[in-house]
């Protein structure tokens, strides 16, 4: 019996069979391994222009979530009486414009790529969702402005969501709604699936090149 | 590539630059390969500052839109045949609203999708009742002795009365040069004339502002039956139209002024100008319709056989990875082979 198996049997004695803690650690570890959340290596075929439009991607998203807690805190109408107001108004929208502007390129780059090969079906799923979510996310924003637009938005795209039945519970025109979906709800959505799709990202590493063999 | 490593230390590598392979028929570990340094994070803060010095420098230049909205009292002042005209309507029952089915009445089936009616299936759940738009504001305000009288006339006539009256009038009013109510000859309307006078003065001096929103409530943040009286007029589309947002103008996808608006939307906003949506009573629920499915397409896109393999058709990727393919070019293959090597799994 060597000392190294005592060690360990005395080591497992002592940790609870039941841990959640061990239990969710164990399931952090093996969803990304140690080493791959933030690896300071990259494989060699990973240089290309293509590879910057994600990270674009997410800092557009926290330049708008960032404007859009300023504008938070002078309240819906502030924008419309303030030139400060206003100008913080236009960083959250040209932030919008970039963050969906690269979104669009990432997504094609990764068709291109045919990123969904080796197991990351998921990864495209996610990625594809979040182009969706923002989308919405968006859209909610043009109806919470509270001017002609939202007026004219709203009075539009009624007929849409009521074409399919679920215009009582997405009111378009009623714009306390809107604003809760605009500020809470879709912006913890994005938040959720983006995590997820960098963790997956994480997870199965960057995608080869189409027919490169392995360990090329 | 003097900084060039392998990744896992157990599975030693080394690049052979030049050298052509076989195309490979599964996807390899991407941990497998040879690695090089890369600073996730020194990528990540230059490029929010890129983005944020980008985004200053657009609101900088280019600014934002904010058209004012449009108020019931500014509607009143221009375009007052058209308030008469719509709350003729609503009393008539006519209206897009009055006529509009789920969520707001059970008026009509609504609109289907391969003869599916969704909106009907909705449920009236949001119940627009189109005549008290306009008497519910005329009650509450303080209203002079003909305007009571014709809520008095009004409340005590049959339902079949009414509508005669007030469809009577409406038809009229179109008849009439600009449909002026002044120019309006004379016939049996009953109190609608009055009350559509009374609704058109008591929205021109303010008084219709919040009323429709409030429902008794000191918060309204409930907008729905203010815009649909609104979009049953037309002075709303004629603003939208004037800046190129009806709906056969690309409408959804713009904004005010000359902004980028929604282009993310192009898509949904191309079906609802070409045919058959174009000139569909059941667009909207035929364009929703589409593009769950293409998103739907979209979404599980590397499953279908087919659009799956466009990426290894057209060779894109190759500018994508030139560096690789030019130190790794790939072997043609005679024949192809039964698995590409695109699905997902491999």
């Amino acid at each position: 019996m060597s000392g190294a198996g005592a060690a360990a049997r005395r080591e497992t004695a002592r940790r609870p069979a039941d841990s959640w803690t061990r239990a969710l650690r164990e399931r952090i570890e093996r969803t990304v391994p140690p080493g791959q959340a933030l690896p300071d290596r990259q494989p060699v075929f990973v240089s290309s222009w293509i590879y910057v439009f994600g990270v674009l991607t997410v800092a557009s998203l926290v330049v708008v979530v960032a404007t859009g807690c300023v504008l938070a805190v002078g309240g819906v109408a502030w924008w419309h009486v303030s030139s400060l107001g206003h100008f913080v108004n236009s960083l959250h929208l040209w932030s919008v414009e970039l963050f969906f502007g690269f979104m669009v390129i990432h997504l094609w780059g990764k068709f291109w790529m045919a990123a969904w090969r080796g197991g990351r079906l998921l990864t495209w799923v996610t990625g594809v969702i979040a182009f969706v979510t923002s989308i919405g996310t968006a859209f909610t924003g043009y109806l919470s402005q509270s001017n002609f637009d939202s007026q004219w938005i709203s009075a539009e795209a009624k007929d849409g969501i009521n074409a399919i039945g679920v215009g009582a519970w997405f009111n378009v025109l009623n714009p306390g709604q809107m604003l809760l979906w605009h500020v809470v709800l879709l912006p913890l959505a994005i938040g959720l699936i983006t995590v997820l799709h960098v963790v997956l990202v994480r997870r199965h590493g960057v995608v080869p090149p189409i027919d490169a063999r392995d360990g090329e | 590539m003097s900084e060039v490593a392998t990744h896992t230390p157990t599975r030693p590598r080394q690049t052979r630059p030049g050298r052509p392979h076989p195309v490979a028929t599964r996807t390899p570990d991407s941990h497998s390969f040879a690695t090089r340094p890369y600073d996730l994070v020194k990528e990540f803060v230059v490029a929010l500052a890129v983005v944020a010095l980008l985004t200053a420098a657009l609101a900088a230049v280019f600014s934002s839109p904010d058209e004012r909205s449009i108020t019931m009292s500014g509607w009143a002042q221009a375009a007052p045949a058209d308030v008469v005209a719509t709350a003729t309507s609503e009393l008539a029952g006519t209206s897009v609203s009055a006529t509009y089915g789920a969520p707001y009445n059970t008026a009509s089936e609504g609109q289907k999708v391969l003869g599916i009616p969704l909106q009907k299936w909705g449920g009236v759940r949001i119940p627009v009742d189109s005549a008290a738009l306009v008497l519910d504001p005329l009650t509450r305000a303080a209203a002079d002795a003909p305007t009571k009288a014709a809520l008095a006339a009004w409340r005590s006539a049959p339902a079949g009365t009414r509508t005669a009256w007030a469809t009577a009038y409406g038809d009229a009013l179109a008849k009439a040069p600009d449909g002026n109510p002044a120019a309006v000859a004379s016939g049996s309307y009953g109190p609608v004339p009055v009350l559509a006078q009374s609704f058109l003065a008591v929205a021109r001096s303010g008084g219709l502002e919040g009323q429709l929103a409030a429902s008794g409530n000191f918060y309204g943040g409930d907008q729905t039956r203010t815009i649909l009286l609104l979009s049953d007029g037309a002075y709303l589309e004629d603003t939208a139209r004037a800046q190129q947002l009806g709906g056969d103008q690309w409408g959804m996808m713009n904004e005010t002024g000359n902004y980028p608006g929604q282009p993310w939307m192009w898509l949904y906003t191309f079906w609802y100008q070409v045919a058959p949506f174009s000139t569909s009573d059941n667009a909207d629920a035929q364009v929703w319709g589409l593009m769950m499915v293409l998103t739907l397409g979209l979404m599980f896109l590397p499953l279908i056989p087919g659009l799956r393999d466009v990426p290894r058709l057209v060779p894109v990727h190759r500018l994508i990875w030139r560096d690789w393919y030019r130190e790794h070019p790939p072997v043609r293959r005679d024949r192809p082979a039964p698995k590409t090597g695109d699905e997902p799994g491999r």
